[in-house]
């Protein structure tokens, strides 16, 4: 069973966000991505300061298994990124709601609909498949 | 739903991940797949490899039978117990599968063929057993584990009475004996010491909970691709298949072209690549970038041409990436891998990568 918190928001292609309430927001890839992938081996991540459109390609995560595009849920202005990850990619398996974060994004005042699923959302479609 | 060996419901217990391999529902990994591989590594780990076909060829020509059929030469074995890994071929040269096949009595050999190709080869010697008078039987009833790591023997034989634990432990590599119902080898494909063990089905559940208590780790399938790729082991329908031969697959150790009289089948083919020089090699490959190889990504070799990679992982061991290649004959040690749209600068290197735990490949780039 994977871990889904309530209050986080999801994408279709398993993604999480949490918002900061200052314009800010955390982006990461969920418990069950990292599941299916098994273990990270490479974080690929984005320059600070790149402007992402919402559904960017913006990092790559490596495991054994395989490559997979993270797509960036949100647009916005690439805050920070987590270097960590550069050396111990296993924090995404080991924690991926906390120290295996991506990256922070400084979002467009504009989102309004962003389509992003609620916890309970997402916990239906993981079950799926 | 695949087929289920006699662990399944184990390995669900334990909290295994499934993947199906060739047909079967397997286990990738328990948990960690790099802690799995590393437990090989440095002590002991117990994989379920029963979906693998046991098949026993009985009869007074057997012999003569898998002469023909082997391009290596059961003829080499002449101590009982003995075991001989062997392509067998098809009449262009083609690998139909690669196995295992061990010498027990002059009217007794056994064979250990891939879980995918296993309908394939039962036809295939079944049309030609006839004619010899050999029997074959596939042995559904017993289970496989395969207990590898430098602890594994060690710790296997922990489980045996004394006089039983002397014999396998006095066993050389690459030869087997029959201790009661079991059927120990020492053999493996992780290029670490150990054994293989064939047991009656319903043991196998309670062998391997006593080999955990032994501190022996549950491995999955992601974890032997590992070691077997570390050890330089060709993945039968990765690294060659019926359009490839052993001469081009890193495999020309394994045939048998003494005594020059054996005709075996494949061998004209062979013969003939032979002459001219075969035109590609299966090369090892160790990527510096922090990318990794996969099967099918495009080798460049300027000047030269293109090939194309047959297995690519994460070495946990040399923590960076390695894989096999098919690439044209002229290649020499330097190449470029085409990962995710990008050319990346690889190093071709001599197999195995790791053996017994310890590098064997320079981490030095250039």
């Amino acid at each position: 069973m994977s871990n889904i918190p309530v209050d986080l928001q999801f994408t279709r292609s398993h993604e999480w966000v949490r918002r900061s309430g200052d314009g800010t927001a955390e982006i990461g890839i969920s418990d069950h991505a990292q599941q299916a992938l098994g273990d990270l081996v490479f974080v690929e991540l984005p320059e600070v300061g790149r402007v992402l459109g919402a559904g960017e390609s913006c990092a790559v995560v490596e495991s054994v298994k395989a490559a997979s595009d993270v797509y960036a849920p949100l647009a916005g202005t690439v805050l920070a990124v987590n270097d960590q990850l550069r050396h111990t990619p296993e924090l995404i398996n080991r924690d991926p709601y906390g120290g295996g974060w991506l990256l922070r994004l400084r979002l467009q005042p504009s989102d309004t609909d962003t389509g992003l699923l609620s916890a309970a959302d997402y916990g239906a479609l993981a079950a799926e498949g | 739903m695949g087929r289920h060996t006699c662990l399944f419901d184990l390995h669900v217990a334990q909290g295994a991940r499934l993947i199906d391999f060739g047909g079967w529902d397997m286990p990738v990994a328990y948990g960690s797949q790099i802690e799995e591989h590393h437990a090989v590594r440095r002590a002991a780990g117990v994989f379920d490899v029963s979906h693998m076909g046991i098949v026993d060829l009985r009869g007074a020509r057997c012999r003569e039978l898998l002469r023909g059929l082997l391009a290596n030469d059961v003829g080499r074995l002449n101590l009982p117990g003995k075991a001989l890994y062997s392509c067998m071929l098809n009449p262009q040269g083609g690998v139909i599968d690669d196995l295992i096949v061990y010498y027990l009595d002059d009217d007794f050999f056994r064979m250990v063929v891939n879980a995918g190709t296993r309908d394939k080869d039962l036809a295939w010697i079944g049309g030609r057993a006839a004619a010899f008078e050999v029997k074959l039987q596939l042995r559904p009833d017993l289970a496989m584990l395969a207990i590898q790591g430098p602890q594994a023997r060690e710790r296997s034989a922990a489980l045996l009475t004394a006089e039983a634990a002397w014999s396998v432990l006095e066993l050389q590599p690459f030869f087997g004996t029959q201790i009661g119902e079991w059927f120990v080898a020492r053999t493996g494909y992780t290029g670490e010491d150990g054994f293989e063990i064939m047991l009656p089905g319903e043991q196998a559940a309670s062998v391997w909970q006593r080999l955990n208590a032994a501190g022996v780790q549950s491995c999955g399938l992601g974890a032997r691709d590992t070691l077997r790729l570390e050890a330089g082991m060709n993945l039968y329908g990765n690294d060659m298949d019926e359009q490839t031969n052993p001469l081009e697959s890193g495999l020309a150790w394994t045939v048998a072209f003494d005594p020059a009289g054996r005709e075996f089948i494949g061998r004209p083919a062979l013969e003939a690549v032979r002459a001219h020089g075969p035109e590609r090699k299966l090369v090892g490959l160790v990527l510096d970038e922090r990318a990794v190889l996969r099967s099918h990504q495009r080798v460049l070799v300027p000047g030269v041409g293109e090939g194309e990679v047959t297995s690519g992982t994460f070495s946990p061991t040399l923590e960076r990436s390695i894989g096999l290649a098919r690439v044209p004959v002229a290649t020499g040690l330097a190449v470029q891998v085409e990962v995710r749209g990008r050319p990346l600068p690889a190093r071709v290197v001599r197999v195995p990568f790791v053996r017994h735990g310890k590098p064997l490949i320079s981490l030095v780039s250039g």
